[in-house]
């Protein structure tokens, strides 16, 4: 079923010195302890973290918990926001599929889709066979959701430990982390424009439309990126 | 758990769940050498990199309340770090924390 040395190379990523498990870590203790702010129990927030698996969506479930929005308005603003996933995903399939492989892997699989598991295995895919990378990226998925579990519940542990300087500090930690991954990667023109254009556009589209400046502020970074690198390549 | 709550997580599962689930359904189609998959690429690094700065220059929750000064700061010394380290992720990340706390507990 699952190549178990594939799936242990991939779960072993988290070992090495510039894996995301720090990162990550203290991202999910943040999110254990302002969940237990918000009432949650510790069930509830390990429920949380389990089947949602995604750090902005969560902050914005939230942040609409708060204010007391109504279930269609939390999940139109989970789903913009979370709406990157889709290029996500469809930028990283294409890499695992392999017609040996059964396709609930890869419906199943794509729950890990996440920015630290997703880059890891963007920046690691050419080094294992197209047929077995699937498995090794189930074991990248699988350890850094156990990550994510397990700082949610130490998070809500500790959540009474924590003062607002540490929470600080532990907020800052996430877009830190990816936006160093991000510089990175960084290696053709297209990826450098992506990510320069869409760091500008993002916040710019906020002033017009903050709900959608995501979205927007991407798609339009992204397809001039593609369109100057298409060009550039001719 | 209460219904509510229980309520709530499904429904923001779900949200995230269609997101990936539509990009299987797409991926089935497009090949990893077309120029499909190219745009699709530059697509997820450009919205990746529209939401890390969005939550840095307009961050939810703790991050708030700290001056845009001071989070640019940090991640101006996060970027010095990095290269400085030879591309390590973990300094930059660990110290960042660090340097931010210390900060906000004596000027914030």
């Amino acid at each position: 079923m699952i190549n178990s040395k594939y799936f242990f190379q991939g779960f072993s990523c988290i070992k090495k010195m510039d894996s995301p498990a720090i990162a990550l870590g203290c991202c999910f203790i943040a999110i254990g302890a302002l969940l237990k702010n918000l009432g949650f129990s510790i069930q509830e927030s390990i429920f949380s973290t389990l089947l949602t698996y995604a750090l902005p969506g969560s902050l914005v479930m939230a942040e609409s918990l708060l204010v007391g929005a109504s279930l269609v308005n939390i999940f139109l603003a989970v789903w913009l926001v979370n709406a990157r996933l889709y290029p996500m995903t469809v930028s990283l399939m294409p890499l695992l599929m392999h017609e040996s492989q059964p396709r609930w892997k890869y419906y199943l699989s794509c729950h890990f889709i996440a920015v630290s598991a997703w880059l890891i295995m963007k920046s690691n895919h050419e080094k294992i066979e197209k047929e077995n990378r699937i498995d090794f990226w189930i074991g990248i998925g699988t350890a850094t959701w156990s990550v994510a579990i397990i700082g949610t519940i130490i998070g809500f542990i500790a959540s009474d430990y924590l003062n607002k300087d540490m929470m600080i500090g532990l907020a800052i930690v996430n877009p830190v982390y990816f936006m160093c991954m991000m510089v990175g990667a960084m290696k053709t023109i297209q990826v450098t424009l992506s990510v320069i254009l869409g760091a500008i556009l993002g916040p710019l589209f906020f002033f017009i439309t903050p709900e959608w400046s995501i979205l927007f502020g991407g798609f339009t970074a992204g397809t001039i990126a593609f369109f100057v690198g298409e060009l550039n390549d001719k | 758990m209460t219904s509510n709550i229980v309520l709530v997580i499904l429904v923001t599962s779900f949200a995230t769940y269609l997101s990936r689930f539509l990009g299987v359904v797409s991926s089935e189609k497009i090949k990893e050498t077309s120029k499909w998959f190219r745009w699709f690429n530059c697509l997820a690094y450009s919205t990746l990199a529209a939401l890390i700065t969005r939550t840095i220059i307009f961050p939810v929750g703790a991050l708030d309340e700290v001056s845009y000064l001071l989070r640019f700061l940090i991640v101006l010394i996060s970027l010095l770090i990095f290269y400085f380290s030879k591309k390590n992720l973990v300094y930059p990340t660990v110290l960042s924390a660090i340097i931010l706390g210390l900060f906000n507990s004596y000027y914030g």
